[in-house]
């Protein structure tokens, strides 16, 4: 479903991304993980349309996401790392946005919508302003809105930041169903070993902009003499903390995060 | 046709709903209107220029669509990064369809701005002398909302956050407005204030309301049309290319 074949992304002197090659199979539930600043974002965004590549080769469903820009974006639902819903509009609203933008038929709308956020515990919630919604909601809510177009592959790009406990499981619940009754294709990242530990079939470790591990987490841990994919993961990649300078990013994100409480 | 749409509905809907930020951006224009109106009322009409509040009006109006518009653009740094901008730029949409719907939004807001305080002008003693005029004044107003919402997104494209923000707001936005003859006739100015005030695509907006409300010009209907419909065009192929360039 996803081939990667020597990728390469520079920004500048800064080499992001230095020829990583991966598959993803149809079906498969595929993580990504690394350290902070090792290139999982920029890999995501280049898969995504987002970014073009320096060079190498990507295709997603037989298509390359730089000639058919398109046509992937329409195979694909993204769930990004910074939330991106319009919360000064309803979940419903929401939603129907969605449909009107990837042009899903008129005469199916209506019905795709209640399914998902009925799936999603959301249908109760459908009139009500996105911005009164908790942290989890909102992620189920933008979940649901990636699936409206019934995508091959669905990209979560750590899905749950910030989550509790509870709402990190019953949300990898809901994607290991979808994942099962539709046959989605799941590319996700994450910082927390556990969850992929718990839904991968297949893992890749990168790091400093190369590909340093692969395999599924039963693998990882064999190889690396391992108990828990945590251990084998600080094994591959090393103790010592990724110090990135904040970047303006960064305090925008601290700044809404502000803003968000204060709501 | 359909994106476009629901994109500038998406904009109303978000407008109305927010009546709170709309009724405290009507502070500035109305505290111009009385402040200026009502304290250089009397010196206008020694100078024998006559009321003041007739003269200014028009000037508050451009302004207020001018700051309104330039905002929503620039709105787009945000919600890019945190917003549901980022959901449209990842969909299957030409960016100039996503482009033009979101400008069309940002310039119907700033225009409905506009009217509110065009309403606070009546009630503070503006009056209207050639009726017939309305509709080429709401011409004007659209022109002045679509270039300078076109001129927001265009900043906005190039700019990754907020660092800039106030530079150009110090550098470009107040400077357009308190040059453009919206407080102050062009007649005889310094040649430096003139030469900034022909160059401002304010003033052409300004004096096209004016022209339009009370028949007063200075450089005239018709090349206040030209240089505007001119600079929207301008601003808008801009900003579409700058638009279209946006990685995230």
């Amino acid at each position: 479903m996803i081939r990667v074949q020597n990728l390469v992304k520079n920004f500048g002197e800064i080499q992001a991304v230095r020829g990583i090659s991966f598959e993803v199979q149809r079906g498969e539930i595929f993580a990504f993980l690394g350290p902070n600043g090792a290139g999982k974002t920029t890999t995501i965004k280049m898969l995504t349309t987002l970014l073009r590549p320096t060079s190498g080769v990507i295709e997603l469903d037989g298509l390359d996401p730089t000639v058919h820009q398109h046509q992937v974006r329409s195979r694909f639902g993204i769930v990004f790392q910074d939330p991106s819903l319009d919360s000064e509009l309803t979940a419903y609203e929401n939603m129907e946005l969605h449909a009107t933008l990837y042009k899903v038929p008129r005469g199916v709308r209506a019905a795709r919508i209640e399914k998902l956020l009925t799936l999603f515990e959301l249908w109760d919630r459908r009139n009500d302003l996105v911005k009164q919604f908790s942290g989890g909601m909102r992620r189920r809510l933008e979940i649901a809105r990636g699936l409206l177009h019934t995508p091959k592959i669905l990209f979560l790009d750590e899905p749950t930041l910030g989550l509790d406990p509870q709402t990190r499981n019953q949300l990898w619940s809901h994607i290991q169903k979808l994942n099962e009754a539709e046959g989605v294709t799941v590319f996700l990242t994450t910082h927390y070993m556990e969850e992929a530990e718990r839904v991968a079939h297949r893992i890749a470790i990168i790091d400093h902009g190369r590909i340093i591990a692969q395999g599924s987490p039963a693998e990882l841990k064999q190889q690396t003499e391992a108990e828990t994919l945590e251990q084998a993961f600080l094994k591959l990649t090393g103790f010592s903390i990724r110090e990135e300078s904040a970047s303006s990013l960064d305090q925008m994100r601290a700044f809404a995060k502000m803003w968000q409480r204060r709501r | 046709m359909d994106v476009i749409y629901v994109l500038w509905l998406r904009q109303l809907k978000r407008y109305w709903r927010s009546r709170g930020r709309v009724i405290g951006a009507l502070g500035q224009p109305l505290l111009f209107l009385l402040a200026l109106g009502f304290g250089f009322g009397p010196v206008f009409r020694k100078a024998g220029q006559g009321d003041y509040i007739q003269f200014l009006a028009p000037g508050v109006i451009g302004m207020t669509i001018l700051f309104a518009a330039v905002f929503s653009g620039i709105e787009l740094i945000w919600d890019r990064q945190f917003g549901f901008m980022k959901e449209v730029l990842v969909a299957p949409v030409p960016r100039l369809t996503i482009m033009f719907g979101r400008t069309l939004g940002g310039a119907t807001t700033a225009l409905i701005q506009g009217f509110i305080v065009f309403v606070i002008c009546l009630l503070a003693g503006f009056r209207l002398t050639h009726f017939e005029q309305v509709p080429l004044a709401i011409l004007f107003m659209s022109l002045i909302a679509l270039m300078f919402t076109a001129l927001g997104t265009a900043i906005a494209s190039v700019m990754s956050d907020f660092q800039g923000f106030q530079l150009v707001i110090n550098f470009l936005v107040m400077p357009m407005f308190f040059l453009s003859g919206a407080l102050f006739p062009l007649m005889n100015l310094p040649k430096l204030l003139d030469i900034l005030a022909t160059i401002d695509p304010l003033s052409y907006g300004v004096d096209g309301i004016r022209a339009a409300f009370v028949g007063v010009a200075h450089f005239g209907v018709r090349v206040d049309l030209a240089a505007l419909f001119l600079l929207s065009a301008l601003l808008l192929g801009v900003g579409s290319y700058l638009f279209s360039r946006i990685e995230l």
